[in-house]
């Protein structure tokens, strides 16, 4: 089991390779390392503590912390949308501005029953509501490659931005297997 | 749907805190209104089951909430997404 000091060490880490800082308040900070460690414990992974998350890795993927939304998050507004992960000018302050949620709500939505599309496909209608729609768990994976970079990565979507240089989601592309052998 | 009751003096409204387990600025707004001593009641949805999260998806976006936590609700029509102090003043004359 992964120790509040580890789950510390870990974000300090972080924060300096990108540039960052941890949130100024020591309290605060605190309770977000306490965040992470429970949510590590109980998925294996320390899905954003201030975001619902399903248990399911690939679902949850995008908002493992460090986030998919946190350097673009950072960049826009100084911090992430919890605010643990701060700029130097937001740090210096002390000056938390308020962030709006960047992830899709269709990601967000797959928080609310989906498990349980899953497990009582049966049951799964009879108290949701008119607006709930949970969507399948099931994860297509594919592989994806940015343009500009070359970074190749498995999984559903590309990431929000790309993690080596920057680009923007609209720099992947999809690698087909066409492409993958005949080259 | 298990809610946990704090009672508090400020009972004039109907406070009902949307909160995660995990979530720091959830933490902040029991604390304020602890502090404030706001009777409210509140449940930690990443500790409840699909359906009851399904509940709560209806409860917060029929309200034009947004998915966010903290959501405060306040007399059943009032949202406040996240841990905003001065909306939550404002609307339990604080």
């Amino acid at each position: 089991m992964i120790t509040l000091d580890q789950v510390r060490k870990r974000a300090e880490a972080d924060a300096k390779t990108y540039g960052y800082y941890l949130t100024p308040q020591p309290d605060l900070l605190q309770m977000f390392i306490e965040g992470l460690k429970t949510n590590e414990d109980r998925y294996g992974y320390a899905s954003c503590p201030c975001r619902l998350a399903t248990g399911n890795f690939e679902v949850d993927r995008d908002i493992i912390c460090p986030c998919d939304y946190r350097d673009p998050d950072v960049a826009q507004y100084g911090t992430c949308y919890c605010r643990l992960y701060v700029n130097k000018a937001v740090f210096e302050s002390q000056n938390l501005p308020e962030v709006p949620e960047r992830r899709p709500i269709e990601k967000q939505e797959r928080a609310y029953g989906a498990a349980a599309a899953k497990t009582a496909p049966t049951q799964e209608k009879t108290e949701t509501s008119t607006t709930a729609q949970p969507q399948k768990t099931e994860v297509k994976k594919k592989l994806w490659y940015c343009k500009q970079c070359g970074y190749v990565v498995y999984r559903e979507d590309p990431p929000y931005i790309c993690p080596i240089c920057k680009a923007k989601k609209e720099f992947f592309a999809e690698i087909t297997a066409g492409v993958l052998f005949k080259g | 749907m298990q809610f946990s009751k704090v009672s508090g003096k400020n009972n004039s409204h109907k406070v009902t805190l949307y909160a995660l387990s995990t979530c720091v600025w959830c933490k902040m707004t029991k604390q304020y209104l602890n502090d404030n001593s706001v009777e409210y009641e509140f449940v930690d949805v990443d500790l409840l089951d699909d359906k009851e999260r399904n509940q709560v998806h209806e409860v917060i976006r029929s309200k034009g909430g947004e998915l966010a936590y903290p959501t405060t609700i306040v007399d059943d029509k009032t949202v406040i997404n996240g841990f905003r102090k001065d909306k939550l003043k404002e609307v339990l004359n604080l």
